[in-house]
């Protein structure tokens, strides 16, 4: 919270705010636009932080109580920075018969955090996904954004460990 | 555009897919693209370039092709082969063998009930066309049937075949479509909206995803038809953020559609006007509420709020708006084409048409399939699903999500419509159709719905909000071994409360998979409380896992 905030307006030499403020432009700065600006904050920056919501929050002329409502009632939207990788395991019902929570403990006994957590060292992030789609494959997990499916927790464990021994 | 120009389209398409003597179809639906299909087709792209032979054999990246157990998995055509786990290396010898007998390696015809007793009408392009090329669908009759129903037919005439169709909702209720378009039209007002429902939640179903991605056109063309039958302008996709794939193959759907000029302004050189445009759900399972996704369209909290006033009336803000399914949008192109007699004859007396399932679970042949309504569970789960994998006993099979039930193997004989499945205690939902075997246990099944819709209640009204909750713990007193013999009647007490007093569908039916297990596999529930065991070994009691 720094100049920034202060000024309430968005560095114009940052592409990453351009991308934002073109958002909400092709929205008309409308208060309907923002879920679809929190999307592309997200997709930007990689988490909404509270600056970004105050910005939001003026551009689009929404009480800021509001658009943090909005921000935290949506489980897409994360408010803390994701690790350096992210690991998102399918908790759908199809993956979940199939043994879902074995990998997540898997997991959660190698490197010490459960979903929704990021390990201290800011490497690793755990998450867990209502469904994604993938029910065919299940269990299926999604390693920095590419799905796997058909996995066990042996398998998940050599990615985990290959990102926490940084050899990746 | 003119109906001469579609022709001409379609026309080209079709001759040059004639001239090719093979097609190899990929398929690069999400599910196949996760086993690297697309390693697949880049491979057999460069070999055919490499053999010479771009002229005798076309590859192309197609939708879904339904059974993704077998992934990666190509057809060829015109012989109707396919191949299953197909990888990098296999690629040569594939084209080695065009024309001659088929690899029995990688041949699927051990799949063969899967694929021969489906009837497919929403799926019957996914696997054969190109979702990401217009002219594809077009070749198949795509934008026939809007411009039948804008040059030939008055928007009245559009909604009486889709009446006499019989067409319910294929998100779940099974709402009349028909009557839904007939409030709509009637609603007096310049401006109107058409909504697609494309936020998929419920854990375990993959229908709308597999047609959104492997066919969106259709969708496009059902949601102009209905625009123009109940007099909107503008259109909007809800579509799960999750599904980036979906969302990458609408747009480009949406932005060629209106290149093509069979979407935007004057739609087949008529007055008629119509654009669509997407939005993005931010993973809120409520917002498959419809009027908790008008909400998150404007921008607000998904919270749904109390009825009537229903959404033909005052919808998306405060106008009339048409809120229909992805399925139930692919099937009004058929129904036009055809008409609305064709399509009431498919099905049972109060369903009619085909379903779409995603069926998974402990089942063989996990994927996509497609069946007349009224089919029975058994024809599915053991004939096109090809029955439980390692010998293990079936248990039970899910549909409707966390709004359904589970039904036994008792009912397995009973034909699949929307009235059979809620005799039994579950809803048809909008198809996900989860197959349990003995390594399930259904006290077990129970707490992870109710988990589920506690954590996605909106927090609106206290019924939901609290009762989903209490019932929660409750059955994590029972899974842990620490229930009493009086938990099983506040379990019902409670759920009968949340049933009656939610103020929506998510409260309203989260109870089913609880109430489903206790009518069902009570013994399972008495055997946690009286004996302390969980009989399918699944629960973690005092600390140890039982062993069966």
């Amino acid at each position: 919270m720094d100049e920034k905030q202060q000024e309430s307006s968005a560095p114009a030499e940052d592409r990453r705010w351009r991308m934002v403020n073109r958002t909400m432009r092709l929205h008309g700065n409308e208060a309907h636009a923002l879920i679809e600006t929190l999307h592309t904050v997200q997709e930007s920056f990689g988490f909404l932080d509270l600056d970004a919501l105050k910005y939001v929050a003026e551009m689009l002329h929404v009480p800021l109580s509001r658009v943090y409502g909005v921000a935290t009632f949506y489980h897409f939207f994360t408010l803390k920075p994701p690790g350096e990788h992210t690991c998102v395991v399918c908790m759908g019902t199809a993956c979940y018969i199939g043994g879902a929570s074995g990998i997540l403990n898997g997991i959660g006994e190698e490197v010490g955090i459960g979903p929704g957590e990021t390990t201290p060292d800011g490497r690793i992030s755990l998450l867990t996904a209502r469904c994604m789609g993938s029910c065919g494959l299940a269990p299926a997990v999604v390693f920095d954004g590419e799905v796997r499916g058909r996995m066990n927790p042996p398998a998940v464990l050599e990615t985990i460990r290959g990102w926490a021994n940084n050899d990746s | 555009m003119t109906l001469e120009e579609l022709q001409e389209i379609a026309k080209i398409e079709k001759e040059k897919q004639e001239g090719f003597k093979f097609r190899i179809n990929v398929c690069v639906a999400a599910g196949c693209l996760s086993c690297q299909s697309g390693l697949v087709k880049e491979a057999l792209e460069k070999e055919v370039n490499r053999r010479g032979l771009e002229s005798w054999c076309e590859v192309k990246g197609v939708g879904c092709l339904g059974l993704c157990t077998a992934g990666p998995l190509i057809a060829i055509e015109p012989e109707g082969l396919y191949y299953q786990g197909v990888t990098v290396s296999d690629v040569s010898e594939i084209i080695e063998a065009l024309g001659g007998s088929p690899l029995p390696r990688l041949d699927c015809s051990s799949h063969l009930p899967f694929f021969k007793r489906q009837h497919k009408i929403v799926l019957e392009n996914c696997g054969k066309i190109d979702p990401e090329r217009i002219e594809d669908y077009i070749a198949e009759g795509g934008y026939e049937a809007l411009y039948n129903a804008l040059r030939l037919m008055t928007p009245s005439g559009v909604i009486e075949q889709v009446v006499r169709s019989g067409l319910r909702g294929r998100g779940g209720a099974g709402f009349p479509t028909g009557l839904k378009w007939t409030a709509v039209s009637k609603a007096a007002s310049g401006t109107k909206f058409v909504i697609c429902n494309a936020d998929e939640g419920d854990p375990g179903a993959f229908m709308d995803r597999s047609v959104l991605e492997s066919d969106p056109h259709r969708v496009l063309e059902g949601m102009a038809i209905a625009a123009f039958a109940v007099g909107a302008n503008h259109g909007f996709i809800y579509v799960r953020a999750e599904y980036p794939l979906a969302v990458k193959r609408l747009k480009t759907a949406i932005a060629r559609a209106e290149r093509l000029g069979v979407l935007g302004h004057n739609i087949f050189n008529t007055t008629f006007n119509f654009d669509v445009k997407i939005r993005l759900g931010a993973g809120a399972f409520v917002c498959g509420e419809e009027t908790a996704l008008i909400a998150s369209i404007e921008g607000r909290r998904g919270a749904p709020r109390p009825r009537p006033p229903f959404p033909a009336e005052f919808g998306l803000w405060g106008y009339p708006t048409l809120i229909n399914n992805v399925e139930t949008f692919a099937n009004i192109a058929p129904i036009i084409r055809k008409g609305g007699n064709w399509f009431a004859a498919l099905g049972t007396e109060k369903s009619k048409g085909t379903k779409v399932f995603a069926l998974a679970g402990r089942v063989n042949n996990t994927g996509l399939i497609e069946v007349p309504m009224g089919t029975t569970l058994r024809d599915i789960v053991f004939d096109i699903g090809g029955g439980i994998p390692q010998g293990r006993q079936f248990k039970a099979v899910q549909t409707g999500g966390p709004s359904g039930g589970c039904i036994p193997e008792q009912h397995l004989d009973m034909p699949v419509d929307y009235e059979s499945l809620s005799k039994v205690g579950s809803i048809m939902g909008s198809g996900g159709l989860i197959v349990m075997d003995d390594s399930s246990c259904m006290v077990d099944v129970a707490k992870f719905f109710m988990e589920f819709c506690m954590s996605e209640s909106c927090g609106k009204c206290v019924p939901c909000r609290v009762g989903t909750t209490q019932v929660y713990h409750l059955l994590g007193k029972i899974t842990s071994g620490n229930g009493q013999p009086s938990d099983i009647e506040m379990l019902e007490e409670l759920c009968d409360l949340v049933k009656n007093t939610s103020l929506c569908g998510l409260g309203q039916t989260s109870p089913n998979p609880v109430m489903s297990t206790l009518r069902y596999f009570r013994d399972e529930y008495t055997a946690h409380i009286k004996e302390k065991t969980c009989p399918a070994g699944a629960c973690v009691i005092h600390g140890s896992k039982e062993a069966k």
